[in-house]
């Protein structure tokens, strides 16, 4: 039974970082009408830079998302303006070329890190790594727990963000009817190139924040592409809220598959469950839910 | 006011306006009738600016506002509530009104326009926050109306506003248009309600085949010959 309770508690911990990826994978989603198969390249990225800090500046971490936020915003903002808006301008361009264009700038930003960094395994070593709260017989993982709370105040944030703020409002109406948006006199080209940015910036502030619990090298960035892609379809795609659950369920199913099968299937089990998904609830748990 | 000279536009390859040209004049109610197709909703997508002209002007006031961007259009003080009302329909009432008022002056009166708006239309005050998506038809095309009036427009643009509406309804709407045009908002009206349409409109412009075939007074387009046995079935 504390097994079983300790790995619950272990995944819905991650699964708070798989649910800001996913949150930050929809929200493109919503936005753009594509999927975004350069996310977990983007949020390697961020990985990176928070390595960088940590190893050369002895930036803690989690501080660093103050910089990994803003420095990937700028950075997506910067794909997205250059590289993914021009194919919406060319008519004779289809829109759908959009996902190519990320799986391109994916591949080249593995590429990038691999030509800067080599494919060498890095990791962080803090003095709260190894660290953990005993509560109850089960133990609380501190960079976890840290990672976990950060990442709740993120989705509120967005949250606030989305509901109360004018921005917030237009990147909803965005997503919900582009014309309608432009008739009320939001430019879509702005919106749809923030939004790239503010979608990124959550995968990049995941980035920052699973750090101290994961080790790093270039082809991380594909491992979590995949992950974000079977974490929106679990959600059902397009809505937040499922996204949210999607992560949560991720990270508890890898988790249980690292404890009762091997942790050497922790992704496996991931992958699994997104084929069970696909063929019994093509609609993720949306449908399941309504929500 | 807001003058169309010899526009041309096309989809593509595909002309669809062609020499079009009007006059809409401060105050007035003016309609563009046709039959499906005949051009009418792309008039009002040239000049909301979402298409581009190929040639000719459209001016307001004497300024040129042909192909700049729908949101400096919006700001001009000319908004275009387009057909089948494309509302947001995850988002309540009161968010999409809220979503009508997003610049300058509009913006600061945002709440005040918004209580203006409920008395306009106290059925969707009941429903302020509720999704749009879920309402009816007839509030649905209200919360529209209400979402172009949060700009402060001079100019109200409506695409078939009684499009899909119950006739109680249509009349209910066509009442609620006439009530905006005594506070002084100008309005360009499209409809395929001839028939209605031109017994209270100033001036009307049939349009067919993306030309405009005919103009006058509501009344003169009633007594019309063509127009009697084309529109009106007579």
């Amino acid at each position: 039974m504390d097994v079983f309770l300790q790995s619950l508690i272990s995944g819905l911990l991650i699964g708070g970082l798989y649910a800001i990826i996913g949150i930050g994978m929809t929200l493109i989603m919503g936005v753009l009408k594509i999927i975004n198969l350069a996310h977990g390249q983007i949020l390697m990225v961020a990985m990176y830079v928070t390595w960088v800090l940590w190893k050369y500046f002895g930036i803690d971490p989690y501080l660093s998302i103050f910089i990994t936020i803003p420095f990937i915003f700028v950075f997506a903002e910067g794909l997205s303006k250059y590289l993914l808006h021009p194919l919406i301008e060319k008519e004779s361009i289809l829109p759908e070329n959009q996902v190519l264009m990320t799986v391109g700038i994916g591949m080249v930003l593995v590429e990038l890190a691999r030509f800067i960094f080599t494919s060498n395994y890095r990791s962080i070593q803090t003095s709260y790594t190894d660290k953990a709260w005993h509560v109850a017989g089960i133990s609380f993982h501190v960079p976890l727990v840290i990672a976990f709370v950060i990442a709740i105040f993120l989705t509120v944030g967005l949250y606030v963000l989305l509901r109360r703020t004018d921005l917030g409002r237009s990147i909803r109406a965005t997503a919900q009817d582009k014309i309608a948006a432009t008739l009320m006199g939001i430019s879509s080209a702005k919106i749809t190139i923030l939004t790239y940015g503010l979608g990124s910036a959550l995968d990049a502030a995941a980035g920052s924040l699973l750090l101290p619990v994961y080790y790093l090298y270039p082809d991380v960035g594909p491992l979590f592409t995949v992950k974000a892609f079977v974490i929106t379809i679990l959600g059902g795609l397009g809505s937040t809220v499922g996204a949210i659950a999607g992560g949560l369920v991720l990270g508890v199913a890898e988790t249980f598959g690292a404890t009762y099968i091997s942790s050497g299937y922790r992704d496996a089990v991931g992958l699994v469950i997104f084929l069970i998904v696909l063929v019994f609830f093509p609609g993720g748990l949306k449908r399941l839910t309504k929500v | 006011m807001l003058k169309v000279e010899n526009i041309n536009m096309s989809y593509g390859d595909l002309q669809v306006l062609w020499d079009v040209s009007f006059e809409v004049r401060e105050g007035e109610i003016v309609v563009l009738v046709g039959a499906n197709g005949a051009g009418k909703s792309s008039v009002l997508k040239t000049i909301s600016g979402i298409q581009k002209i190929s040639s000719g002007d459209i001016t307001l006031n004497g300024e040129s506002i042909a192909n700049i961007e729908p949101s400096e259009i919006i700001k001009k003080g000319i908004v275009h509530v387009p057909e089948a009302r494309r509302l947001f329909n995850e988002m309540t009432v009161e968010e999409n009104l809220i979503m009508g008022s997003l610049h300058g002056e509009a913006k600061k009166k945002r709440y005040e326009t918004m209580e203006k708006c409920f008395e306009l239309f106290p059925r969707i005050k009941e429903r302020r926050k509720q999704l749009a998506g879920t309402l009816s038809g007839g509030e649905q095309q209200m919360v529209a109306i209400a979402r172009g009036l949060m700009s402060l427009p001079r100019i109200l643009m409506l695409d078939e506003p009684s499009l899909g509406l119950a006739p109680v309804l249509v009349q209910d709407i066509f009442d609620i248009i006439k009530g905006i045009r005594h506070q002084g908002v100008t309005v360009l009206l499209v409809e395929q309600n001839v028939q209605t349409t031109l017994t209270f409109c100033d001036r009307a412009y049939v349009l067919e085949n993306g030309r405009i075939t005919l103009e006058g007074t509501g009344k003169e387009l009633l007594n019309n010959d063509h127009v009697r046995e084309a529109y009106l079935g007579i």
